[in-house]
């Protein structure tokens, strides 16, 4: 009996663990969310329509992010162009 | 000078009224005039769990709107001494509540009281908002289940931005109350451990209250579970107050129980 023990302790150490892995990660993402300000949806919406005057690209092109550094924040912008972006650039 | 604390944790059905019902006659108990406030307006249940659900008859929203003193509303607690009761209404709605209402209410409590334990409701919204914006203190009740960890942390980023005291420039003091707690199953892999909890939210623990039949037990009868004083939960909670009180106690019902024959036979029986 003690194999099957340890396979079903072991089924459910991977399952309290994965609840763990799950929840730091949204919980990083929650923190990341509630440091920013309060514009920052808009902020992102608009740098996205602003690019996509030039270039055909998808919603997850522009990353904005706020860091913070001692009494400094950092706002960091990311903009991933296409390969050829001719070839995307419409109108 | 009065000690305001939120009892809180965004998500509902976590044990926010028992704690709160415990907590504050835990704090009577030891000899601290304490008053425990619904704020949970439309749904009130602290009366009911507090057993006092005939007394009622003006709650925190006629005193706010000037329709009752705050001493006709105040409910004396009969089993302890120095513990008062403010009920929420069942009949309006959370509009019925503002800031300073709220305030003025506090500050007459704070000169009779040395607690003032504001029972949050579930959610972020203005009820929650207005509980937790003048505290001192949080206990942030949370059961070790990922939606309750994950609330619970919003909870966190709120308390450190929408309160009185973080607008000041100063911080709520956060205390993690762990509720419904299961050694057996923790031992088990199947349930989030004290310490994964205190990894991802990253507040000191208080207390931990084990699952227990005597919370559901003591709701149906209305006593403060820390009333049935032979429970672990009850034991758990005056354990948990007498650490906010600063005593050193240490972490009981955390680890499984052992059966008799386990005991004998050891690790497997």
């Amino acid at each position: 009996m003690r194999i099957f023990d340890f396979l079903r302790n072991g089924r459910n150490k991977a399952n309290a663990s994965l609840a763990k892995e799950r929840l730091q990660i949204v919980v990083a993402h929650q923190r990341r969310e509630a440091g920013r300000p309060p514009y920052f949806a808009s902020l992102q919406r608009d740098l996205l329509e602003v690019v996509r005057r030039y270039v055909t690209v998808d919603d997850s092109a522009v990353k904005v992010d706020v860091e913070h550094l001692g009494d400094c924040d950092i706002l960091e912008l990311n903009i991933t162009l296409p390969d050829q972006p001719a070839a995307g650039a419409r109108g | 000078m009065a000690r305001i604390i939120v009892t809180t944790s965004g998500k509902g059905g976590v044990g926010k009224t028992t704690t709160s019902a415990a907590f504050g006659t835990g704090l009577a108990l030891r000899g601290h005039k304490t008053v425990v406030i619904d704020f949970d307006v439309g749904l009130r249940n602290l009366d009911l769990i507090m057993g006092v659900e005939r007394r009622v008859v003006y709650d925190f929203v006629n005193v706010i709107h000037g329709e009752a003193q705050l001493n006709q509303a105040l409910i004396r607690d009969k089993r302890v001494d120095g513990l008062a009761i403010l009920a929420a209404s069942q009949t309006r709605d959370k509009d019925a509540l503002n800031l300073e209402g709220v305030q003025r209410v506090l500050e007459e409590l704070a000169r009779e009281f040395d607690y003032i334990v504001c029972d949050s409701p579930a959610g972020i919204e203005k009820g929650a908002h207005l509980a937790m914006y003048f505290a001192d203190e949080a206990i942030v009740v949370t059961n070790p289940e990922v939606s309750s960890v994950r609330d619970s942390d919003r909870i966190l980023g709120l308390l450190a931005s929408k309160t009185r005291a973080a607008e000041q420039g100063g911080r709520v003091r956060e205390h993690l109350v762990v509720t419904r707690y299961s050694p057996k199953r923790v031992g088990k892999g199947e349930m989030l451990s004290l310490d994964d909890m205190g990894d991802i939210l990253g507040i000191p623990l208080l207390g931990v209250i084990p699952e227990s039949p005597s919370v559901l037990a003591a709701s149906n009868s209305g006593t403060p579970v820390i009333l049935d004083q032979a429970s672990d939960a009850a034991q758990a909670y005056a354990d948990t107050v007498a650490r906010f009180l600063g005593e050193e106690k240490p972490l009981r019902f955390i680890t499984e129980e052992r059966g008799l024959l386990r005991r004998l036979f050891g690790a497997r029986a």
